[in-house]
């Protein structure tokens, strides 16, 4: 139930991070934290005690085949980890533009409505 | 941008072909040990981009042009749904429908493995472009673009 | 087999304190190589919950993470901005995180959820059971996502694609230059 807890701490460290810092670096560091959080929680749902991963080899009873861990959360983080990958290319590269068009990093300047 | 020092590019002369032959062999078995598709795109990608960062722009856009890279990431994406309409021979989108062999071997269970291959050069090839447009950026200070009175 | 859930507690506290070293501190390089140290940890912890394949995609990616954060950061600006005390979004996370609790409470107290451990597998089952007759794969969590649900990975490869073309259309440069036609990507 602990394990629970902590993926729950870390998501909302990841949420604050995002929302109370103003260097927009450390608004992404926050997405990226929260990535994490999420993937952990799907697989920690999918654990069985005493369970193996999920890969069938030649000769495996049927018995054997009770103790697989679950594969589905398996299945979703796959792409989730991947699609985290491209996002954070994509807030990378709106980083970079934002600085060359701004001169900073920092969000209230940037958020300033200019006449 | 500039490459790195002597040392840097040799060692990367020696390695970045075993980097590709070990995510091909990711690629290729993953219907049988841990891996498929995805690790093994990025672990290909990973290639191409030490050799960008070591040697340079220039040398790595030879290796892999950038009209090359957007023709395989949409021929990797489209050989996927292709596959995919394939099925509807059998019956179902997405069916299972090319032949199987025993299980175990390299060459079982049907599409997976077609699906494996296409997914990899697509998940590759992108990644690969994308680095590539963020260090080959050429940066224009905030003071040039107020002097061009593009701002 | 004994229980892993010493080493899981062990690298769940490392990874709670290398994200409160990559927000609370002021350089940016140092954030980054924390929030990396963060990933490789959860690697790791892949590992030790029984999901080989996620480990190997998860390790690879945080390479990537690391070298696209400092690529895409760090050679610019390396200053830190004067720290502030934000009340509200202290206030509105910490409403946020009692919310979570109390949804916790709601869900654990009356034993709709499972227990850590004891996964309820009602799809599973059949996937696992009928995994290797049906498609030949030896490994089951690559016959679920590329044969028993194919549409998913389809729905992936698209939003993959997207957000790369997305990334590449911020980063192309064209227009005009002092009167002259430029278009260079």
């Amino acid at each position: 139930m602990t394990v629970y807890f902590l993926c729950a701490v870390l998501l909302t460290m990841g949420l604050y991070c995002l929302v109370a810092k103003k260097n927009i670096v450390k608004k992404v560091i926050g997405v990226c934290i929260m990535d994490y959080a999420v993937n952990l929680y799907l697989i920690i749902i999918g654990y069985k005690k005493g369970g193996i991963a999920p890969i069938v080899e030649p000769g495996m009873s049927a018995e054997t085949l009770e103790k697989f861990v679950d594969p589905l959360p398996q299945a979703l983080v796959l792409t989730s980890i991947v699609i985290g990958l491209g996002v954070l290319a994509l807030m990378v590269s709106m980083c970079i533009r934002l600085y060359e068009r701004h001169g900073t990093f920092d969000m209230s300047q940037i958020s300033k409505l200019r006449g | 941008m500039k490459g790195m020092t002597l040392i840097v590019r040799t060692v990367t002369d020696f390695v970045v072909g075993f980097i590709v032959v070990f995510g091909a062999y990711i690629v290729l078995y993953g219907h049988l040990t841990p891996g498929g598709g995805f690790a093994g795109g990025v672990i290909v990608a990973c290639a191409f981009i030490l050799l960008l960062l070591a040697h340079g722009g220039d040398v790595a856009y030879s290796k892999l042009p950038e009209r090359v890279g957007h023709l395989l990431d949409s021929s990797g994406a489209l050989a996927f749904l292709a596959i995919a309409w394939f099925g509807l021979i059998g019956g179902y989108f997405f069916m299972n429908v090319l032949g199987k062999g025993e299980p175990f071997h390299l060459f079982s269970s049907g599409s997976i493995l077609a699906y494996n291959i296409a997914i990899a050069f697509k998940v590759g090839s992108s990644l690969f472009l994308v680095f590539a447009a963020l260090a080959t950026f050429r940066r224009r200070s905030f003071r040039a673009m107020i002097e061009d009175e593009l701002l | 087999m004994e229980s892993i859930t010493p080493q899981l507690y062990t690298l769940l506290v490392f990874m709670v304190i290398g994200s409160v070293i990559a927000i609370e501190t002021r350089n940016l390089l140092s954030a980054v190589i924390s929030v990396s140290a963060v990933g490789f940890a959860l690697s790791v912890a892949f590992l030790f919950l029984g999901a080989p394949d996620i480990a190997i995609t998860q390790l690879v990616v945080e390479v990537l993470v690391l070298v696209i954060l400092i690529r895409g950061t760090i050679l610019i600006d390396n200053t830190a901005i004067e720290a502030h005390r934000d009340t509200l979004a202290l206030v509105a996370s910490l409403i946020f995180f009692g919310m979570l609790l109390g949804f916790g409470a709601m869900i654990f107290g009356s034993r709709g959820f499972p227990e850590f451990g004891e996964p309820l597998m009602r799809v599973s089952k059949v996937y696992v059971h009928t995994g290797l007759p049906a498609t030949y794969a030896a490994n089951i969590v690559t016959s679920v996502i590329l044969d028993f649900r194919g549409y998913d990975t389809l729905g992936e490869a698209t939003v993959l694609f997207t957000s790369i073309l997305g990334a590449l259309a911020i980063l192309r440069r064209g227009g005009k230059v002092s009167g002259k036609e430029v278009a260079t990507t």
